[in-house]
């Protein structure tokens, strides 16, 4: 019974990394678009974002995920069902539910580019001035300042908060259950039913530890391997 | 031709008048100091020579380029300003250098990224890219050298005392050979007792024949490296002179007061 309950949360543990893994993939980088827009001189550009930030933030991301799976459906339907037709209602009308795996993603994507987007603003602004006019004075281009002088430092400063961030995001993949998206949790969830057995649903932990120690003790290489200056 | 012109000069922060209209010239292998009381607006010239804050008016011109006028409509071209920048060199009071290079990559960095450019633009090859890359190296060991840390080569900023970061900081801007280099107050932030090295290396700069344009609270270092020096007070100069004429014979009450004050400090 351990044999086959172990490779049906394995199993389940699979879509949870890879719910993982394409969010990070996603929301590191988009985060990045996103603190960019946050800071930027337009003030229109800056105001949007941070305002999307402050939405993203201030609701769960249960709902968020609710919203995204259900919502277009909920569009499509309201729109097939006007009376006029133009290009706008058309189109809306053509909006159907998202796959749920990819609602998931959408979400998750989302909602951690926002989190990350507000750490990496903190890691950036806290550069101090000086480190940017040194650059310049030497001739460096704006960009060049950015890559070659402010970046590490930046990624020095948020290794921890990130670390914390992605260590949620593991944990926040169980909420992909609340769409029927077949994670560990779920797995572990169906064999109360199937076999009236509760210890598949607490043994779901040991993988989030395993995980999430693996993780923990690469974030600690990381922020040793910086260690070898301060700034 | 002066090396260095700076003509009329004004600059203001919202409603408050920082430099009301300052000229004055440099000429090639001189040394000028800039003294006066804080909120002068000594850091702020600085600032604008440097073109790291641009003056509402006036022009500054060095080596024969004018590298700021604000009469000029046309707009720079990325290379222009890049040249203008390089025309000047400056030393922070808070040294900034680059934590997380060693003593050599902080000398080296800004140099390399311009030679690389360089050879991307003239499609010279790996073998030409490598000796010019070398050459760097060679330069700014010897530069580290003249400010006495040949033996901080591969030290990292934070395992080096102020002093010692200061002259890194000043290596740094030397390597780029600026006609003009500028220092912001290079000893203020650190220990009395450490100075010393720093004043020691700008007077060897000096004796070099390097142009520099020096902002200091040393009175005694001021008088004894500048061929000039300019008193400024509430963004105008108050006076200007040899060290002998504004220290020893100043004219205003003002200059006295400061003077006076800055002694017994
Ligand atoms: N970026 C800025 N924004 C607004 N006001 C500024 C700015 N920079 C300088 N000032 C103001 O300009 C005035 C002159 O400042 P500045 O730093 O040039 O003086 P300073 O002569 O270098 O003084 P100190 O000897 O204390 O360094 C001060 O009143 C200061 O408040
Ligand atoms: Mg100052």
């Amino acid at each position: 019974m351990f044999w086959t309950v172990t490779q049906s949360l394995l199993k389940g543990f699979g879509t949870t990394v890879e719910i993982f893994g394409l969010t990070l993939l996603l929301a590191l980088p988009l985060g990045l678009l996103l603190s960019f827009g946050s800071m930027s001189r337009f003030r229109v550009l800056k105001w949007l974002v941070k305002t999307f930030i402050w939405i993203i933030r201030g609701t769960p991301l249960m709902l968020q995920l609710i919203i995204i799976y259900y919502g277009p459906g909920l569009v499509g339907t309201w729109a097939q069902g006007l009376e006029q037709s133009n290009f706008l209602v058309d189109w809306l009308a053509s909006w159907s539910v998202f796959d749920r795996f990819v609602a998931v993603i959408v979400a998750f994507v989302i909602n951690y580019s926002c989190y990350f987007s507000e750490i990496y603003r903190g890691g950036i602004e806290s550069i101090s001035r000086g480190q940017y006019e040194a650059g310049q004075v030497l001739g460096m281009t704006r960009t060049q300042v950015f890559f070659k002088v402010v970046l590490l430092q930046v990624v020095k400063r948020i290794v921890p908060p990130m670390s914390n961030e992605i260590i949620t995001l593991v944990k926040d993949t169980s909420l992909a259950r609340i769409i029927a998206v077949y994670e560990i949790i779920w797995a572990g969830q169906s064999f109360i039913k199937s076999a009236g057995l509760l210890w598949p649903l607490f043994y779901t932990g040991v993988f989030y530890l395993a995980f999430n120690g693996l993780l923990t003790v690469l974030f600690g290489r990381i922020e040793k391997k910086l260690n070898y200056f301060r700034g | 031709m002066a090396i260095l012109e700076v003509n009329n000069i004004c600059k203001r922060f919202q409603d408050n008048e920082v430099l009301k209209g300052i000229s004055f010239s440099l000429e090639e292998g001189q040394v000028l100091s800039i003294i006066g009381s804080s909120g002068s607006g000594k850091t702020t010239l600085l600032r604008c020579i440097t073109g790291l804050e641009t003056a509402d008016s006036g022009s500054i011109c060095v080596g024969g380029r004018m590298t700021f006028d604000s009469e000029r409509r046309e707009k720079l071209s990325k290379a222009e300003k890049r040249e203008n920048q390089l025309c000047t060199g400056l030393v922070f009071q808070s040294f900034n250098l680059f934590p997380q290079y060693t003593v050599l990559r902080n000398v080296t960095l800004a140099k390399e990224l311009l030679v690389k450019e360089t050879c991307r633009a003239e499609k010279c090859d790996k073998k030409e890219k490598k000796a010019r890359l070398a050459a760097i190296e060679d330069e700014a060991k010897r530069v580290i050298e003249s400010v006495g840390l040949s033996d901080k080569l591969a030290s990292y900023p934070c395992e080096l005392s102020g002093g010692q970061q200061q002259r890194v900081a000043i290596a740094r801007a030397l390597m780029l050979s600026p006609k003009v280099l500028c220092f912001d107050e290079p000893t203020s932030a650190l220990d009395p007792e450490i100075t010393g090295e720093v004043l020691a290396v700008i007077r060897k700069l000096a004796e070099e024949g390097r142009t520099m344009l020096i902002v200091t609270h040393e009175m005694g270092f001021a008088r004894e490296v500048s061929n000039e020096v300019i008193f400024m007070h509430d963004g105008v100069i108050g006076e200007q002179g040899s060290p002998e004429e504004l220290f020893d014979r100043p004219q205003s009450t003002r200059l006295k007061e400061f003077l006076s004050a800055a002694l017994h400090a």
